[in-house]
């Protein structure tokens, strides 16, 4: 994957959030703070413009599309989300470091450090009900993919997978993170809001891989 | 000095902590506000939060205090970002720990006890 792809992945998330915005928010609504898609949605518009302007250089890399794009989340989502996706960018970002062509591999280990980074800043560990739920299954979906000796593809369409798996699997999760762990057990029965966009976000990348990226 | 500033999801509760613990610094201890969105509305402002820590900053480093969910990380990240250890994070109540902060950084003490200070707000219980 090049700079362009990333740029697509970013564009094509963007998209798939604004038509699932209502969504997120019904989902947020009846555990949250109601504000999940509206925010997901403010977020990834600014990141899309932070990378489509003239903002970025021509010749930036993989990576630093990332770490601009998660800056712009930061700066323009106002609640958890913000630093949640930004850190997950970013720490990706960095861990593209310069390269130019972004290989099986290389993806891989961006994705853990994005998983990392969002443990770290949100001390979430999986079964808390959160974006954890989703994105940890798929970065392990998709290294047990590279180690069968999967291609990129194949890679990012089973980590994809295990996102949407990981997200309906938070439904009968009580929530021990954030506003929905204040209601205890009545938090279960929903589908959690953040662990639904983290399987958006990941479907964009299968997305654009699918299209030939 | 060592400043303080408040984060909240809200620009009001944000303002009022501050004036509270203003009060309590007698007038000495440097206390800033990091309430709400960009646009007023509830949430949290990386920008509004890294602004009142440039001007709470006096080079004696900063304590931050923050309400709940976004305003806990958002202080966090801003802290990463800044690198180095003149930025704190408090482990405290809101309205007790700035009250706490702001009394012991007007007495001219450093970070670590401005940060144990506000700490130690969890200590002082209101019914036992």
């Amino acid at each position: 994957m090049n700079a362009e792809d990333f740029v697509a992945w970013v564009r094509r998330a963007a998209e798939l959030v604004a038509a699932d915005a209502d969504r997120l928010t019904r989902l947020d609504a009846a555990i949250g703070d109601g504000d999940h898609g509206h925010n997901m949605d403010r977020g990834f518009r600014a990141a899309t413009d932070a990378i489509s302007g003239g903002t970025l250089p021509e010749d930036a890399p993989p990576g630093k599309v990332l770490m601009t794009a998660g800056r712009a989340i930061v700066s323009k989502t106002g609640g958890a989300s913000g630093p949640l996706y930004g850190t997950a960018l970013r720490r990706a970002g960095k861990a593209l470091g310069d390269t130019a062509d972004v290989d099986a591999a290389a993806l891989g280990a961006a994705l853990r450090a994005a998983l990392d980074g969002v443990r770290e800043l949100g001390k979430a560990t999986e079964g808390d009900k959160t974006m954890v739920d989703a994105l940890a299954p798929a970065v392990a979906a998709y290294e047990a993919a590279l180690a069968d000796g999967s291609d990129l593809a194949g890679c990012v369409r089973a980590a994809a997978g295990a996102a949407g798996e990981g997200a309906e699997a938070t439904v009968p999760m009580q929530a021990r993170k954030g506003r929905a762990s204040y209601l205890g057990p009545r938090s279960t029965g929903h589908l959690d809001p953040g662990a639904a966009s983290t399987a958006l976000v990941l479907g964009a990348l299968a997305d654009v891989v699918a299209q030939g990226g | 000095m060592v400043g303080i500033v408040v984060i909240s999801h809200s620009r009001a509760l944000a303002e009022g902590v501050v004036e509270v613990a203003r009060a309590m610094g007698v007038g000495k201890a440097v206390v800033e506000p990091a309430g709400g969105d960009l646009e007023g509305g509830l949430g949290t402002s990386v920008d509004l939060v890294e602004g009142a820590v440039a001007t709470a900053d006096d080079g004696d480093g900063v304590l931050l205090l923050a309400d709940l969910g976004s305003s806990v990380l958002t202080a966090k990240m801003v802290i990463e970002d800044a690198g180095g250890e003149s930025l704190l994070l408090a482990d405290a109540p809101l309205v007790e720990g700035a009250v706490a902060a702001a009394s012991m950084a007007a007495t001219g003490a450093d970070l670590a006890a401005v940060h144990a200070a506000a700490e130690s707000a969890y200590d002082h219980r209101k019914t036992r």
